[in-house]
């Protein structure tokens, strides 16, 4: 099953390479919000799904990640080959500081404390007027000559995301992956086993945070701008409903669920001014009809 | 001294008017094992619906106190029928269902309020009775604040007394040690669940409008209070009343020490307080340690 996956994920890399032929801007566009979130939707499943734990603050690093990157390559002038790792790195170290806090005791502190510590960093990114410019935005981010079309910055997220989604997919079926279920299934066994609990933990807490904040990097770069919004717990809610209704028992399943929630928020802009409210109803009709979201859906009709 | 004194019961009538949103968060997920994350929006909606009737009804001869006691009402009904019908459904399935349903009522129910009071900002005045300020001997202070410090200590005087003095009490607190053994013994547990929910919602909403006057209504203040109410439960450990309330006075007093010496940035101070807590005493001043 997982390499019949594969493959298929495989032939939708292939296809979206070929997208630029179609010579459409707002197709280019499209996709590359998609894949952006595709792959931020991910690095979060790897907490929920893998880890079961649910974090309510994992815009936090998306916006490290995005400010990061786009302040070394506009205030301090930093090429971006170096900017970008360099956010990168922030991100971790970020990561590092806040997971270390949020894992320590049960998956309730988790939940309370991402939100926390994400509203902090929404807090300290809105107020800091001086270096993010505050509520009026991080503007007129230029990205290098190579990569300023839509079609060449496509290609550039393709190849990232694909990258990324390779790692995070060795991640999920490393014995790293396998433990973090250990774990979730039954934290007190997995301890008797001799598992480092909360080490496992804040490492799967470390790299999902820095993923993210490789989707912020990109996201920054896309929009040429960043806004204090996009560490708001709002951003947060909405990469998580992603996860649900992809299916968070499925590697792929927040990836299906970042390409709906984009299409149908792009379906729906009549009803932009409701969008929490529908992203509540998305949310609460998952929970109660599908748990296993869009790809337990399409896993019970293989399967009949 | 003057300035001391009105700094000091700034953060009382702060934290305590924090605690009774706390409270209801704390007795909620002791009883039912449900982190409420709507609780900050039932005392947001809570405050807006005492707007509404305030407006409806005038301040004067009582009107804000009708205002009160109906916002207390809408919510323990609001929660009630989001127990029966939705919550009740997913007590059986993991907990990450609970958690991501409460969350899902953040969103729907501040949309609501968005839909229906728009984004500016409401404020109702004091009710005329509480207006002005009155001697405390070293300085003069806003009267509706002060009544707000009574008032939260009276709801800690009143929990205590129906947790520790009266048959549901008896009944709540034994919910929270063993909820099984509490149905073999014929308590009617779904009702148990029932009423604690919607008791604590009307909390929230009476506490949201009580709140009102003293600060504005406006789009995200659900999830300011929320967060505050989770770093109050973290710092005074999880499911323990007592340590929620001194959670909150504690934030009350290092909201307004921080107003004055680093205006702006006060919240920071309360998370390294909540960071202090966490690195040397993670299951909070109060609480018991669990689990592993």
């Amino acid at each position: 099953m997982p390499r019949r996956h594969l493959l298929l994920a495989a032939a939708v890399v292939a296809l979206l390479a070929l997208l630029p032929l179609s010579g459409s801007t707002y197709l280019l566009y499209l996709f590359t919000q998609v894949l952006i979130f595709v792959l931020f939707a991910t690095s979060l499943n790897l907490l929920i799904g893998y880890a079961g734990l649910v974090s309510f603050g994992h815009a936090a690093f998306f916006a490290i990640g995005g400010y990061g990157c786009a302040i070394l390559l506009r205030s301090y002038g930093v090429p971006l080959l170096l900017a970008m790792p360099a956010a990168l790195v922030m991100t971790a170290v970020f990561a590092t500081l806040i997971g270390a806090l949020c894992v320590r005791l049960t998956s309730y502190y988790f939940s309370m404390l991402t939100l926390a510590f994400g509203q902090l960093v929404w807090a300290v990114v809105f107020k800091w007027r001086s270096m993010t410019g505050g509520d009026d935005g991080f503007l007129r981010i230029v990205s290098p000559s190579w990569i300023d079309t839509p079609a060449s910055f496509f290609l550039f997220t393709l190849v990232l995301v694909t990258l990324a989604m390779v790692a995070l997919w060795i991640v999920a079926h490393s014995p790293l992956g396998r433990t973090l279920m250990a774990i979730r299934e039954n934290q007190v066994r997995a301890g008797f086993l001799g598992v480092h609990t909360r080490r496992v933990q804040l490492v799967a807490f470390i790299i999902a945070g820095t993923f993210a904040g490789l989707a912020g990097a990109l996201f920054a770069l896309f929009n040429r701008s960043i806004f204090p919004d996009s560490a708001w717990w709002l951003q947060s809610a909405e990469v998580l409903i992603m996860v649900v209704l992809g299916g968070m028992n499925s590697f792929f399943g927040p990836a299906v669920g970042a390409l709906t929630l984009i299409l149908l928020g792009r379906l729906t802009l009549e009803l932009t001014a409701f969008w929490p409210a529908l992203l509540a109803i998305i949310l609460i009709a998952t929970l109660f009809f599908f748990p296993s979201g869009i790809a337990g859906l399409l896993k019970a009709r293989g399967r009949r | 001294m003057m300035y001391a004194t009105i700094q000091f019961l700034n953060g009382l009538s702060y934290g305590l008017s924090l605690f009774l949103v706390a409270a209801g968060l704390s007795i909620i997920f002791g009883v039912l094992r449900v982190l409420n994350f709507a609780h900050g929006t039932f005392y947001m909606l809570g405050g807006y619906v005492a707007y509404e009737a305030v407006s409806r009804l005038g301040l004067a001869n009582g009107g804000f106190w009708v205002a009160v006691a109906v916002s207390g009402l809408v919510l323990a009904a609001l929660a009630a029928v989001i127990e029966r019908l939705m919550l009740r459904k997913l007590y059986e399935r993991d907990e990450i269902y609970q958690l991501l349903f409460t969350f899902a009522l953040v969103l729907l129910i501040s949309d609501v309020i968005r839909g229906l009071w728009g984004t500016q900002v409401l404020s109702i005045s004091f009710p005329p009775e509480l207006r002005g300020a009155q001697d405390v001997g070293l300085a003069f202070y806003p009267r509706y604040r002060l009544f707000l410090c009574l008032v939260g200590g009276a709801v800690a005087i009143g929990i205590w007394f129906v947790f520790q003095r009266t048959r549901w009490g008896r009944i709540i607190r034994a919910a929270t040690q063993d909820r099984e053994i509490l149905g073999a013994l014929g308590v009617n547990v779904p009702r148990v669940y029932l009423v604690v929910f919607s008791a604590g919602a009307a909390l929230a909403g009476i506490g949201g409008a009580l709140a009102a006057p003293a600060l504005a209504l406006k789009p995200g203040m659900d999830a300011e209070i929320i967060v505050e109410c989770f770093i109050v439960v973290i710092i005074g450990g999880l499911g323990s009343l007592w340590g929620a309330f001194i959670g909150a006075l504690l934030i009350g007093q290092l909201r307004s020490i921080g107003l004055y010496f680093v205006p702006e940035w006060e919240i920071v101070l309360v998370y390294l307080l909540m960071v202090a807590v966490l690195v040397f005493r993670p299951w909070g001043l109060l609480g018991k340690r669990e689990g592993a």
